[in-house]
Formats: structure tokens, sequence, C-alpha cells
């Protein structure tokens, strides 16, 4: 039943920065920092106040429309503070680490012996359940929807993205258990596609109960989004529910040791990291420690992420929930002039799509040092056919963003809204001509779709 | 340039929000834009950029048309020393520099008058909407000269620059919003607004005013269109007896394929070069700016209804060799720049085919069965940019059918 797909459509972007296959043992951080904003349009509610002591894998909150499932906090320590925004919105809840990482007591669980609601209801209450996301809309699966399938990919294939053949070698244990877990919450089938260019590792090709696939093509092969495209895709009305390989080891280890212990590797990338290598992180964790010494010029932006769909944070900022990499780079934010660094240049500097820079040309070895600047200002949609060759789905990219951007429901349905997710556009808004934000509006979009169709 | 830099960053507060000038910041920003690739980072969603944004493509193009606008120069004096001498014989290659600065003397003007009349009209839009110059017209001011005969009159290339910025561009939005082409409807609008002064003889060779009595300077175009009148006549001279053979002999004298191909014709100032077109369709397909579906479906369905045409033959002008259709007039050069404006064009993949075959296709026709317009491509590439839209809503229905299948299949 294994299928296998190639990819002509897509591009790898070349960046400076790639982590050598070396790990660092980080240490606890001071703080971490459990972020609502990472799941899209939830509203949290409070079950913590602030001053209260916590443990690693206390509810901190819950969704306030769908309170089962609930999120725990990855370190013990203290609740330092519930930071709010505009109109009170919750943005963060700050924890202070004891530096000791005591754990909720929970006995560890037998799968084989656990029924499908038990493992559900497991992963509802200890905090696990957001690792789950699903498709259509791209946010924290709906427990009471039934999946037709999970789609887990083995591997990422964005730029400066983490090895997981590297990451989770050895781990065959936490995630085969993790996929056993997952095996119980859908009727369907858990799908795990590797990658076909390259050899994965044992603890891929030796999972089991899961319908193993293979991808191979330029980037995006590696998003969960491709994958399902091409292997089973979604229409009107299904579900489908997508883990990051890393989290599904995780929820692995809970099962295995009823402990919540997040620790996952991360990548620490980018042209501006002094030695671009793996560490071993706590989800939420201040990325300070981590980046101690390590940036090499002033002005750079950190990206908790990779560097096509990630989240701008500061240097003292948290890693995101969902994140298994930090890339740093630099800012564009410098006048260029036209003739030596703008349009006018030959751009032996830039890397583009495009074949009106010298990028063609230039050795496949050669790695590009990319800043933040937009290189040009946003203009309204002029060159067509530039995004297909990005874009490697059977669905009309321009046409289903400019459906999108109108709010022209009946046409995202048509076009295929219910298959995507705003990354599956990050390659369209890199090579956009017109500098249009391509993944905004495709959140938009969904947006609409969730509070007029779901 | 840190002078310039300093410069800017000087005069920036006046234009700032708030600013005394502030009015102004869209003409500012366009120059600094001009000098500098403004300072702006990614906000959100992917943090870098592809390095190509719409300066770089329109620049492109102009690079592109430089073959054209070159040639069209030389073919441009050459013609006008041909009216004075009034004599078509004049051998192609003589008195190099004096037809060269001849030339350059005719087309310049229509460049500076179609530049300077068409980027006032855009500033004026950009302060009244309060954004930059937007790209568009660095192509369009550039495509205008070429598509106009070369002795127009210069306030008319005004007026008709005003006429295609304004209702052909700007009520719709600006660029990338446009229906129809822009230079295409500066030409479209001078032949049905002053039809007297676009179309017969008179205005394709510059200095005919100066020319000796009884020469014309008719163009292969208009010496066609003759072929299905009662009186048929090539580069003046009236065909003996009247009969096709004759008229199709006089006519591959006149206009042979090989200075077809190379350009050596009469005709608007830039289009008369098929030689030139390829080496600017060459660097626009190097680059993928230009769509080689379109380019070569517009040849394809021209070549096929010029077939057509020959296989009907019912007046010499359907005799006229298909191969010779795409090389006369502005065919090529319409094919290569004009169509493939992408705004304008087909914008799905498959709907770039059916729309350069369609256009093609219609050119021919309406060259051929519509002896009073003798240019159809001009035409036709106008029918076939509003037609685009529903090309396109076929193709995308066609995908939306595709995926709604797989539902019920599975």
């Amino acid at each position: 039943m294994s299928k296998s797909v190639k990819l002509r459509k897509g591009l790898d972007i070349r960046l400076v920065g790639e982590a050598e296959k070396v790990s660092s043992v980080s240490v606890m951080p001071k703080s971490i920092s459990i972020k609502p904003t990472d799941f899209h349009q939830m509203i949290p509610k409070m079950v913590v106040k602030e001053g209260d002591a916590v443990k690693a894998g206390t509810i901190l909150f819950h969704d306030k429309y769908n309170p089962s499932i609930n999120y725990a906090s990855t370190a013990s320590g203290k609740v330092k503070s519930i930071v709010r925004g505009a109109k009170r919105r919750i943005l963060e809840v700050l924890i202070e680490t004891d530096g000791q990482q005591t754990f909720e007591v929970r006995s560890s669980m037998k799968l084989a012996e656990l029924s499908n609601d038990q493992v559900k209801e497991a992963m509802l209450s200890s905090g696990l359940w957001p690792f789950l996301r699903q498709r259509p809309l791209d946010v924290v699966a709906n427990p009471s929807n039934e999946p037709k399938a999970i789609f887990v990919s083995a591997f990422d294939s964005s730029p400066l993205a983490p090895d997981f053949n590297y990451v989770l070698h050895g781990k065959n244990d936490e995630f085969q258990a993790g996929l056993a877990a997952l095996s119980k919450l859908t009727s369907g089938t858990v799908h795990l596609t590797m990658n076909g260019k390259t050899n994965s590792d044992e603890t891929f090709k030796s999972a089991t109960g899961v319908q193993l696939n293979s991808i191979s093509g330029k980037h995006p092969a590696g998003n969960v989004g491709t994958q399902i495209h091409h292997i089973d895709p979604i229409n009107k009305g299904e579900f489908v529910w997508t883990v990051n390989a890393q989290d599904v080891a995780l929820i692995g280890r809970f099962f295995l040791t009823g402990k919540f212990d997040m620790r996952r590797t991360i990548a620490l990338t980018g042209s501006e990291i002094k030695t671009p290598q793996y560490t071993e992180a706590l989800i939420g964790a201040n990325v300070s420690d981590i980046l101690n010494d390590q940036i090499t010029s002033e002005n750079v932006r950190v990206i908790s992420g990779n560097v096509l769909t990630g989240e701008k944070i500061e240097q003292d900022g948290y890693l995101s929930f969902y994140h298994n990499q930090i890339t740093v780079i630099p800012e564009g934010d410098q006048l260029k002039f036209v003739a030596t660094k703008g349009w006018m240049s030959p751009g032996f500097d830039k890397f583009s799509n495009s074949r009106t820079f010298p990028t063609w040309i230039l050795p496949k070895s050669k790695k590009f040092r990319l800043d933040t600047n937009t290189n040009g200002e946003e203009r309204a949609f002029v060159v067509t056919g530039e995004l297909e060759k990005v874009f490697p789905f059977d669905i009309l990219p321009m046409q289903l963003v400019k459906a999108a951007v109108t709010d022209d429901i009946d046409g995202m349905e048509n076009l295929g809204i219910y298959e995507v997710a705003p990354e599956d556009f990050a390659l369209c808004e890199y090579v956009c001509t017109s500098k249009i934000n391509i993944q905004d509006k495709i959140r938009q979009g969904l947006d609409l779709i969730a509070s007029e169709c779901m | 340039m840190k002078f310039l830099e300093k410069i800017v960053h000087k005069h920036e507060p006046k234009f700032a929000k708030g600013g005394k000038l502030e009015k102004w910041n869209p003409i500012f920003e366009s120059f600094t834009t001009l000098a500098f690739t403004p300072a702006l980072t990614t906000k959100k969603g992917s943090h870098i950029r592809d390095g190509v944004d719409l300066k770089r493509t329109m620049m492109m193009v102009i690079l592109a048309l430089v073959p054209c606008l070159l040639f069209g120069i030389y073919n441009t004096g050459h013609y006008e020393l041909v009216a004075e001498m009034g004599d078509r014989s004049l051998p192609y290659l003589d008195q190099f520099w004096s037809k060269v600065g001849a030339g350059a003397l005719v087309v310049l003007p229509l460049v500076v008058v179609s530049y300077g009349v068409g980027l006032t009209v855009e500033f004026i839009f950009g302060v009244i909407k309060g954004h930059a110059l937007h790209e568009g017209f660095l192509v369009s001011g550039m495509l205008i000269p070429l598509v106009m005969p070369a002795d127009v009159p210069l306030w008319m290339v005004a007026v008709a620059t005003i006429f295609a910025v304004v209702i052909g561009k700007e009520i719709f939005g600006g660029t990338g919003m446009n229906i129809v082409n822009v230079a295409l409807t500066a030409r479209a609008f001078l032949f049905f607004a002053y039809p007297t002064k676009m179309s017969g003889d008179f205005v394709w060779m510059a200095g005919e005013e100066k020319a000796v009595d009884g020469f014309t300077g008719s163009t292969a175009m208009g010496d066609l269109a003759t072929f299905t009148s009662e009186k048929m006549t090539v580069a003046g001279t009236e065909v003996v007896g009247q009969t096709g053979e004759a008229a199709m002999e006089l006519f591959n004298n006149s206009y042979s394929m090989f200075d077809s191909f190379v350009g050596m014709i009469p005709g608007s100032v830039g289009e008369t070069s098929v030689i030139a077109c390829l080496l600017g369709a060459a660097l626009l397909l190097f680059t993928g700016v230009g769509s080689l579906r379109i380019i070569l479906s517009f040849g394809i369905g021209g070549f096929v209804t010029g077939l057509l045409m020959n296989a009907i033959g019912s007046n010499p002008y359907m005799d006229l060799p298909a191969a010779h259709h795409l090389l006369i007039g502005g065919f090529a050069f319409g094919a290569v720049f004009m169509a493939t404006d992408p705004v304008t064009a087909a914008q799905t993949a498959t709907g770039k085919i059916l729309y350069g075959f369609f256009g093609g296709m219609v050119a021919i026709l309406i060259r051929v069965l519509n002896p009073a317009y003798p240019e159809g491509v001009m035409l036709a590439i106008l029918f076939m940019n509003v037609m685009a839209p529903i090309i396109d809503h076929y193709v995308v229905q066609a995908n939306v059918k595709r995926r709604l299948k797989r539902l019920k299949t599975a």
C-alpha cells in the first residue's frame, strides 16, 4: 500500500549556516514561556494564577471553547507573569524555572492495554493534544472530529531544517510508542512519509503499524501538506491530522515514562551563528541561554523556526511550541544602492528562482547569506506562472490567493482551500515578484472559512 | 554612494507623514527607489525574499526591446531618405550614419514624448492615490513609440499616451489591474480617432511631406489590402494586368521573405525586424519573463490560419504564403512583446496556449478577411485581452471539476 511520489516542482533555497551534526546539552533555561499565540485562533482560559507553583506537566490553561484541550507547563517553577496585549489578550505565560524539573506524577501506561478513548483522554488531559494539528484550517485538532488519516513527515525539507535522521537517531522506542498512540486516534491510516532521496534512519524504517511512503523532490517535499495532497488528498468535509516527527517521539516518551518531558533536539542555524549545531532544548525555553555568545553580528533577526514559516522573536525571546529550529539571519533594513545591490546590479549575492538573476549560473555548492530585505516594494500581481513553479499541488495558487484576498468563499472552496495551510504557500511568498504576503492572505482566507463554513 | 544616501536621509522627514511636503511623498519615493532598494523588511511569513522584483522584471523587457529600437531607428532613417529621393531601390546599407542620424531625429522625440507624457500622468495619479510610481509604464512608454508609424505627429502620440494611461490603465487601478494592453490601447486610439492620419500610405515613412511627387510610402500591409480590391498596387505602382500572379510577384520583389525577416521594409518604428524581435524573445524566454507558451502558440495559430487561407485562395491576398504572414506587419512584434504582457494575457498555463493560438488566428483572419483593417495583430491582441478572463475561467473550472471528481471516486 505504500506510495512513492516524485515531485518536479519546488525550490531548495541554499543558505549559509546549516547545523553540524554535533549536539550540546544546554543548561536548564531560567525561564520558559508558553505562548497561546502559537495556537492559531485558540482563546485560553487560565487555570493557574501568577505566583502559583507549577511542575512540568501542570496544566496552565485550556481552550475556552474546547475545554477538554489542555496546555501544560514544560518546566517546573513558579508562574512569574501572564503577559497580556491589546484587549487583554493573553500573549504568553511566563514561568520562572526552579532548575529542578520535577514532574507531575503519573504512572507509565501500557499502550497496548489502553483503549482508544483512554489514549485520547490521556493526551487531552496531559497537555499532549496540541501536538496534533488538523487540516483543513491548520489549527490544533478538534477532538470531536474523526480524522480519516494521520500524517507524519519523517523529514523537513525547508531551508537549514534539522535533519530528523540525526535528531531521532536511537529513539526508536519513543517514536514507535508515539505512532502506536496515534494509531489509536483514528480508524484510518497513519502515514509516515520518508525522503526518497536519502536513506532514512532506522527509527523511521523500522516503524510498524503505519503506512510507509516515500516522496522525493525539492522543498516543499517534506511539508506534510504536500504529502497529504499526493498520498490521500483532503476533500470537503474530511479531516486529516498531522504531527511533527519529533513530537511523535515526545508523545511516545510520555506514554513510556509517564513524564511530561518536553526536551527535544533543536537546530541552531543561520549565517549569523558562530557554530551552527544541534542542542537540546525545552519547548518554550528562553533562547538567550542557547544563543549565548553565538551571534556574530549586530543587526540580526532571530527566528523561532525556519526562515520561510518561522516567527520573529527577540534575542531573549522564547522558542515557540512547534519549532525545532532557531535561525539567525541579518536584518536587511538598509537602503541598497540599485547598481551594486539592487535591481540593476549583477546580483551574484541574490538567490533567485527567476533567471533575471545569475543564480542559475553559480555552482550548486554555492550558499547564500540572505537578509530580511524584501528586495522591492509591494505591487499588484503582475507576473504569472511563477508561483506554479514552486507549488507542487494540483491547485492553481494564484487563483486561490486571489479568491482569499477577495473573500470569495465559493472560489476558495472550489480551488482547494481545505487542502492547504499557510506554510504550503511559503515558497510562493518567497518567489513572488510583487512581494505579496501570501501566507498571511491564505491565513485570512482560512479564518473566513473557519467562521463561515466549519 | 554614501553622499546620495545622506541626501535621501536628509530630505526624508519633509516627505514623511506629518512633514511639510507629505503630499509629494509618492514622487520622492519614486525617485529614491530608482536609486536605492528601500529598507523594507519582511514582517511575517517568509523572512527572506527572492531578489527579483517588478523593477528587475521590467528592466528585462526594456533590454529585450533595445534591438527593436535600434533597428527601428536605422530603418526609419533609411525610409526617410528613400522618401526624400523617391527611390525605393536605395541600397539598404548606404549612408549608414546619416540614416542613423535621421532616424534618431524621428524616433527619439517619439520616445521622449511617450515617456514624458506618460510618466507625468502616472505621477499625477500617484500623488492623488498616494502611492509611488508603479513600474508598468516603464515598458509601455517604450512600446508606444515602437508601434507608432514614423511620421505620426508628436501631439498625437501625447494624446494617445494620455488616453492609454488614463482610460486603459489608471481607471482600472493602475499597473497590474488593466484589462487591455496599454501600448496597444494607444495605437488603437489613434487608429480609430484619427483614421485619415493613421491608415493609408502617408504616415509610414518619415519625411513624407518632403517626398517627391507621386511617391507613396505604402507598407506591405497596405499593399496587401489592395489585393482584395479592384485596383491592386504594390509600393505605389499599379500591378500590370491586375492578375494575382503578377501582384504576388511584384509583392515578393518589394517585400521578399528575406527583407521582411531582416526588417528592411517600411512599417511602424519598431515592428519591422523579425530578427530584432527574436533577439528580444530570446532574452524574455531565457529570463522567464515572457511566456514561451504564448509566443509559440501565437505563431502556430497564425501559421495554421495562413495555411487555411492558402487552401481557400479566393483572392491574391489569401495566396500569400503562411510563413510570409508571420514576417510582415506587427505579427512578430505583437507575439513577442504585446501578447505576452502577463497582466492582460491569460494567466493559467493551459489558458496561455489557447490565448496565443486564437490570438494568432484572429490576427490573420482580420488581415485577410477585413481589408479595412490592414493591421490585424493589434486588434487581435486587444480582442484576446478581453477574452483572456473567459479562457481562464474555463481552465479554472476544469481544475475544479477534476478535483471534485476525486471526491466521487474516493
